[in-house]
């Protein structure tokens, strides 16, 4: 540990903690964010290159990262998309089979910047009190990464999607029918389930609603995707023109945009859901599914008319997921293809089929 | 899916004795479960024998039935109690068997009595294994390669098909009793053998071998609307090849991935519902190919598990609890999470640090035993420890053992230090209690982690890990300048675990300068929280770990507190018993209106259950852990409120020990330098000449010469034992030259009995006692206030003669023999000694007493052993009393108060505890009960005479007494007079004798009948050999007693043959006549069940 540089992580709200750099060291010694805590066990390399983190640093609740290495076959996309992470203790040896390298290697490799052997704890706890906050990290001056703190900003009213989102269409699988997927920040996983039942043609999310059309599909997906929903009225408008024509299938941020399409509201939760425990409840069948979130914002109760609630969370009672049976769409907030994550609700890609059967 | 509104009565039966496979994890079960059944609104009747439980406290259940664990004793009370339901799930293997038992008797289908949750045929499916392994093929899971035999040949045949290694598991077994590794086919048909005995239903499972996977164990629950959670996931730190029980264990799993973690949770689930787990918790164990990933199932428990409560503690999720309610037909969701109070229990946790546990063995009373680790679980208790990451639990998990070490590194082990390479190499690779130390010493030596990992299979991570603690400890060694290190650089080594002891004995520094110099630089001991939830949401159960780290958790009050020390890992001499007394004191302190904060690091216990005390110090038990508990505690009084006290007296030695470290003037009750007093020789034998007492006679001797010269003063038979050890560690009884000089030799020489416990000193000399023959052992507890007044809790006749420790003696309350001038002497010497030693609280005397005369053995002024027992038996709640007095309560108080019964209960019943003994085990240990104590556990027996009070008690400790056929005697020439009168009253009783040929003689020259005559072992000659005569099943019951140790090979070979042939053998004279009496009176006057509640009306 001593022989890491020091580093200090600061909030926007001057809270200070003292780590060591980590990783990708970037030049200057800066990396600036908004922090969240996810607290996963394990599955720490699909959550680093989950898209959806985009403009985060996330924190590691779990102290010891690394321990498995890294392959690329957890990878969710191409390369990771948060800012940076924060770890307690980061593994000095990877010990997995499937493993073809260590963690750090990898943050290296991609440029992510860490901070390890802070009280995360109490990163946490402070998160957790005062909500997701922009902040700064690095082995700069400790006043320079203050001042970058103060200025740094969160992921409100900001389109992330844009920018990580595929340039070029691509096609997976070999399905009777045809799923075109928007492409917000699509995980792996979720194309990798799709591809398991269906044909299925990956969008850019600049796609317009007539292309899609055009491409003559069975269901359209909604993926999963960073930032906020509010930033994105561009897609909403697009999404709005499909309702009714096709059946479609909205996960997390696809999720909050098919809310939106559908007459919601969203809203910033105050340090969102990041992690692989939390339980939510189909409410026409009662049962319990354990899932794998990762989200900011969720979708207003009191915003929804044309739709109703079909899972709810019972932690805090934010609306899961939507259905709007009359113009065959739903949506979940959570990541049911997991990765990482449990697979309780893998059932809902049947139930994406089926929606394409009564087509 | 609510409450189930159909049941009012519900049965939940308990584990029994602790055993080894089964220790205290069923009384935090049992309890939780008698617990939240009753606030649920339902009548609970409980069915235990150990008296030593909380769940079997008369305030647990409705009913409190503390009777033997036996298929018709429960019928009985079934028919008394008729409840509508069965909780099984929660008592273990025991509770399980005899479920299965009464399904397999129709009893419960007669009755109207239906099992909840798990239905017989998933117990069936989850315990039988060709059930289980044709489960595990249906849904596409699978096992290793297998087959059941019935018999040794048709093992054989299996293992021609499988190859080596194979290993050996008897069916329906608890702990992998019977269980074995072999690599060829003479060692292959042993073990096969000695499993189809094992086995109750005389099967084995041959199987192949796959020892060097890794191993895991996942926490399931499920409730009726088929919800599936994990609670827990476990990673061995021993591979595959140790049974899980003896593996250090790591929580959560390291060194899987999501991917393969997430296949093995649906694995999990899988199983479960095809097992056919409606509700509750249940375990799957999974083996894992480290090179393929490849992955077995190798068993699952349908029931709540050691493993569960470990899983509990571990992650603050309680599973014996929230089962309970799903066996009365919540679902997941309805249940809330205790610790966030807001959030559902259909969910599953995640923890933000490491648990590591340790289990502890006790090989140092087992001579004989090789303390090679195996299939067969060997270890009588454990130890955890919580830290924020794998080295810092796992240096917290060593000095929790209390052995002496104070943490993983420790610089040069003399015991590795002189080994070769290949040596050293050796003890690394085959687990025993000391490899983990040699794995340090090869670290420390150089040897890479690659290797260690090569040659062990131990997980290169695990390993990577320890080598981190090893650097730090490698610069500590060579020397630092620690009073110039910074806050980082002491946070970097106290992350690792390192306690300022272990660094000031690294660094040939004083502690108390580390500690000064670390807390100048600002790194100080912080509180983290156990929240099941990783910080996510506020957690409202103070429930702690300490740790390096910026911010502590302890939330500041403005009530006074009482520090309660807990017992530390269960072991022989210091158990359950312990436990309850510092539960019962947390619950007279709340009554009392303090707030109560336990410290342990026993991870099985109701102690460490967060719900009982106000806050819990998940914490290892030595003078700097406590310390930095009890500042924690002073700093977070506000308003004037104060820490009142600590309590050391009631965990046994551990918190006793710690008394020394702590201010004088902070400890309740009795002062220490009491403690002191009756533990050192010189001051107590002053003592007892100041009151008139009389002591056996004896001194103190360092050499053999020495011990020679007191014997020819005090004349044989004398007791030889080491000062300050603890359970009669190493204790003898000597009768001739031959023997003092092997004895003393042992205790003396370097690499003897005492070697590891710093050897025989000035201050620790051999003590030499008369030894008083034939004289009747009697224990008192009693209870003496700080204005002087005494109230005698009870008084116990042993039924083994003097020199049997106390605690491996079956004895009696009320006493049996004794006359009342006896009985009088033994109050009055009481409470000469109590008030001679100022003793506030509990007060524990031994004595022996012979031809009338009293003799003081030994006075212990804390709580004893048999305080729960006394507890039972009486009524009266002598520990809750014990710490009333030592806050300042008086007796007059508590009497007037009603607590407290004006004179000593004399109960219309007789009360008889019964010790149980590991001896299954360790086939290879003799089995005669000497002043060593070897026992792991107790039952009581209650009944209407001592006859029937002891035929119980033998009845719940296993070895129920036969009612008619053959009883073999082979007793030592000392006890054939009185052995006289046991043959004539087996004759009267109708049993065939059977005798060995010297006990044959004097019994058929004074007119007894003896039918078998039986010849040396071996020899033919001149009878049937006592070894083939055992083993044909024509004997029901043994009375052997030995007359001395050594060479008494015949002896030693008929107690060998008993115990793997299951027939009940007795090794005193006193324990044969005890048991011709019960079964004298059992066939007099038959058995009847009683609840403690209506025996204590």
């Amino acid at each position: 540990m001593l022989t890491r540089p020091p580093a200090t992580l600061v909030l926007a709200d001057g809270t200070a903690f003292d780590g060591y750099a980590a990783g990708f060291l970037p030049e200057g010694g800066l990396t600036m964010g908004e922090f969240v805590f996810n607290t996963s066990l394990a599955g720490y390399q699909e959550i680093i290159t989950d898209p959806s983190y985009a403009g985060q640093v996330i924190t590691f609740t779990y102290p010891h990262i690394g321990n498995y290495g890294v392959t690329p076959l957890d990878d969710e996309a191409a390369r990771p998309w948060c800012r940076g992470v924060v770890v307690r203790d980061l593994s000095p040896v990877a010990s997995n089979w499937r493993s073809v390298g260590e963690l750090e290697d990898y943050l290296i490799a991609h440029e992510v910047p860490a901070i390890v052997g802070l009280d995360t704890r109490r990163l946490t706890r402070h998160l957790r009190a005062h909500g997701a906050l922009p902040g700064a990290f690095g082995h700069g001056a400790f006043d320079d990464v203050a001042a970058a703190a103060a200025r740094a900003t969160g992921t409100d009213n900001t389109d992330y999607v844009s920018s990580v989102s595929t340039s070029t269409r691509y096609s997976r699988g070999e399905g009777q029918r045809h799923v075109v997927a928007y492409d917000f920040g699509i995980k792996t996983t979720m194309v990798d389930q799709l591809a398991a039942r269906f044909r299925v043609t990956v969008v850019p999310a600049a796609t317009t609603a007539a292309e899609v059309l055009e491409m003559a599909p069975d269901g359209v997906m909604l993926s999963n995707g960073p930032g906020d929903p509010a930033a994105l009225s561009g897609l909403v408008e697009q999404i709005s023109q499909l309702i009714g024509v096709v059946p479609i299938f909205g996960i997390c941020l696809g999720h909050q945009l098919l809310g939106v399409a559908l007459g919601g509201r969203t809203f910033k939760l105050p340090f969102g859901h990041h992690g692989g425990n939390h339980p939510v409840k189909d409410l026409a069948t009662g049962r319990i599914e354990i899932t794998a979130q990762n989200h900011n914002y969720a979708l207003a109760a009191d915003s929804l008319e044309r739709v109703h609630v079909s899972h709810v969370n019972l932690n805090d009672g934010v609306i899961e997921g939507i259905a709007s049976p009359s113009t065959r769409c739903f949506s979940v907030q959570y990541h049911p293809e997991a990765g990482p994550g449990p697979h309780d609700a893998r059932y809902l890609f049947d139930r994406f089929a089926a929606l394409m059967e009564n087509d | 899916m609510p409450r189930r509104d159909d049941l009012t009565t519900i049965m939940v039966i308990g584990s029994g004795p602790i055993v080894i496979g089964q220790a205290c994890e069923f009384d935090y079960s049992g309890t939780q479960a008698c617990q939240v059944l009753r606030e649920e609104g339902y009548r609970v009747v409980l069915v235990n024998s150990n008296p030593a439980t909380i769940m079997t406290d008369p305030a647990t259940a409705d009913v409190t039935y503390v009777e033997p664990l036996d298929a018709e004793v429960i019928e009985d009370i079934l028919e008394r109690e008729r409840p509508d339901a069965l909780l099984p799930t929660l008592g273990g293997q025991t509770a399980l068997n005899l479920t299965m038992q009464l399904v397999e008797r129709g009893v419960l289908e007669r009755l109207g009595v239906e099992v909840i949750g798990a239905r017989p045929e998933a117990i069936a499916t989850a315990e039988n294994r060709e059930l289980f392994k044709a489960a595990m093929a249906d849904i596409g899971l699978a096992v290793p390669e297998s087959g059941f035999a019935h018999d040794v040949a048709e093992a054989v045949v299996i293992a021609e098909r499988i190859g080596w290694p194979i290993i050996v598991r008897p069916s329906y077994i608890l702990g992998g009793a019977g269980t074995g590794i072999a690599h060829g086919f003479e060692e292959f048909r042993r073990l096969a053998a000695e499993g189809l005995a094992a086995s109750p239903i005389g099967e084995i499972l041959v199987e192949k071998s796959i020892a060097g996977w890794k191993e895991y164990e996942l926490e399931v629950m499920r409730d009726r609307a088929d919800n599936c959670v994990i609670i827990c996931s476990i990673e061995n730190v021993d591979p595959m090849g140790v049974h899980t029980g003896d593996s250090i264990t790591v929580a959560p799993a390291q060194t899987l991935s999501d991917v393969e973690y997430q296949a093995m949770r649906d694995d999990a689930f899988a199983v479960l519902r095809r097992v056919g787990v409606e509700t509750g918790g249940s375990n799957v164990q999974f083996a894992v190919n480290p090179t393929t990933g490849e992955r077995l199932v190798i068993e699952m428990n349908p029931r709540v598990s050691r493993s569960s409560a470990l899983a509990s503690k571990a992650t603050g999720f309680p599973i014996a609890k929230i089962a309970a309610r799903l066996a009365v037909g919540y679902s997941l969701d309805e249940i809330r999470n205790d610790i966030t109070k807001v959030t559902p229990a259909s969910f599953e946790p995640v923890i933000d640090y490491v648990v590591t546990k340790i289990p502890r063995w006790a090989f140092e009373k087992l001579p004989g035993a090789s303390s090679t680790l195996g299939t067969r679980m060997q270890s009588v208790g454990e130890v955890m420890a919580i830290g924020r990451n794998f080295a810092e639990s796992l240096q917290k998990a060593v000095r929790s053992l209390e052995q002496g070490r104070a943490g993983f590194a420790l610089g040069r082990d003399e015991e590795f230090a002189t080994l070769s390479d290949e040596a050293l190499m050796a003890r690394c690779v085959t687990a025993t209690p000391e490899r983990l130390f040699a794995l340090h010493s090869a670290l420390l030596r150089g040897v890479t982690v690659e290797e260690l990992a090569r040659q062990t299979r131990i997980d290169p991570w695990f390993l990577a890990q320890m080598d981190e603690i090893v650097s730090v400890e490698r610069n500590l060694l060579e020397g630092i300048d620690l009073a110039g290190l910074d806050r980082r650089a002491w946070l970097a080594i106290k992350r690792l675990g390192f306690t300022d002891t272990q660094i000031a004995h690294l660094c040939d520094a004083e502690a108390a300068d580390v500690t000064a110099w670390r807390r100048r630089a600002g790194a100080n001991t912080v509180f983290k929280t156990v929240d099941t939830c990783a910080a996510e949401f506020e957690a409202t159960t103070p429930y702690h770990y300490s740790t390096y780290d910026d911010t502590s958790e302890v939330v500041t009050s403005s009530r006074d507190r009482v520090i309660i020390l807990g017992s530390g890992p269960n072991r022989i001499g210091q158990g359950i018993e312990f436990d309850y007394c510092c539960v019962h004191a947390s619950y007279a302190l709340s009554a009392m209106g303090y707030e109560t904060v336990m410290v342990n690091c026993n991870p099985e216990t109701v102690s460490t259950d967060y719900s009982t005390s106000d806050r819990l110090y998940f914490e290892p038990l030595t003078p700097e852990d406590v310390a930095a508990v009890i500042e924690a505690e002073q700093e977070a009084c506000r308003d004037g409120a104060r820490v009142a006290g600590v309590i050391v007296s009631l965990g046994g030695q551990t918190p006793l020990k710690l008394s020394h470290s702590l201010d004088p003037a902070i400890i309740l009750g009795t002062p220490v330098a009491s403690i002191d007093a009756a533990e050192d020789r010189e001051r107590w034998s002053a003592i007892c000449q100041r009151l008139g007492l009389r002591q056996p006679p004896g001194d103190v001797a360092l050499t053999l010469d020495g011990a020679r010269a007191v014997v020819s003063r005090i004349g044989y038979p004398v007791l030889v034992r080491p000062s300050y050890v603890l359970g009669g560690r190493a204790m003898e009884i000597v009768y001739d030259d031959e023997s003092l000089a092997r004895v003393m030799n042992n205790l003396t020489s370097v690499h003897g009995a005492l070697a590891r416990e710093g050897g025989v000193s000035a201050t620790r000399p051999i003590l030499i006692d008369s030894f008083l023959e034939d004289a009747i052992e009697v224990d008192v507890d009693a209870i003496r206030d700080a204005t002087g007044d005494l109230y005698i809790a009870g008084v116990m006749e042993h039924v083994e003669e003097a020199g049997v420790h106390s605690g491996d003696s079956a004895c009696a309350l009320p006493p049996q023999t004794l006359s009342a001038p006896v009985l009088a002497a033994l109050d009055d010497y009481t409470a000469r000694i109590a008030n001679e030693l100022g003793v506030v609280g509990l007060i524990n005397v031994q004595y022996a007493v012979k031809d009338e005369e009293v003799f003081v053995l030994e006075a212990n002024p804390r709580a004893s052993r048999t305080v729960p027992f006394v507890a039972k038996a009486t009524g009266v709640s002598v520990a809750q009393v014990a710490v009333r007095v030592m806050l300042g309560e008086t007796l007059g108080q508590l009497r007037a108060s009603g607590d407290v019964p004006a004179t000593t209960p004399q109960p219309g019943y007789v009360s008889v505890k019964e010790a149980v003994l590991p001896f299954s085990r360790f086939p290879d240990v003799d089995t005669v009960l000497g002043p060593e104590m070897r026992s792991t556990g107790e039952v009581m027996g209650v009944g209407e005479s001592f006859g029937i009070a002891f035929a119980k008690a033998q009845l719940a400790a296993g070895t129920g007494l036969p009612d008619t056929g053959q009883v073999f005697l082979s007793l030592a020439d000392r006890d054939k007079d009185h052995g006289l009168d046991l043959a004539r009253q087996l004759s009267e009783l109708g049993f065939t004798l059977a005798a060995t040929v010297g006990t044959a003689g004097f019994l058929r020259a004074h007119g007894v009948k003896v039918a078998t005559l039986v010849g040396k072992v071996g020899l033919a000659d001149l009878g049937v050999d006592a070894v083939s005569l055992i083993a044909s099943g024509d004997v029901q019951l043994v009375v052997n007693t030995p007359s001395g140790k050594g060479a008494h090979a015949d002896g030693a070979q008929i107690r060998h043959a008993s115990i793997v042939h299951g027939v009940p053998c007795l090794t005193t004279l006193n324990a044969g006549l005890a048991a011709a009496k019960g079964i004298a009176d059992t066939r007099a006057r038959g058995w009847r069940v009683a609840s403690l509640q209506d025996l204590h009306r």
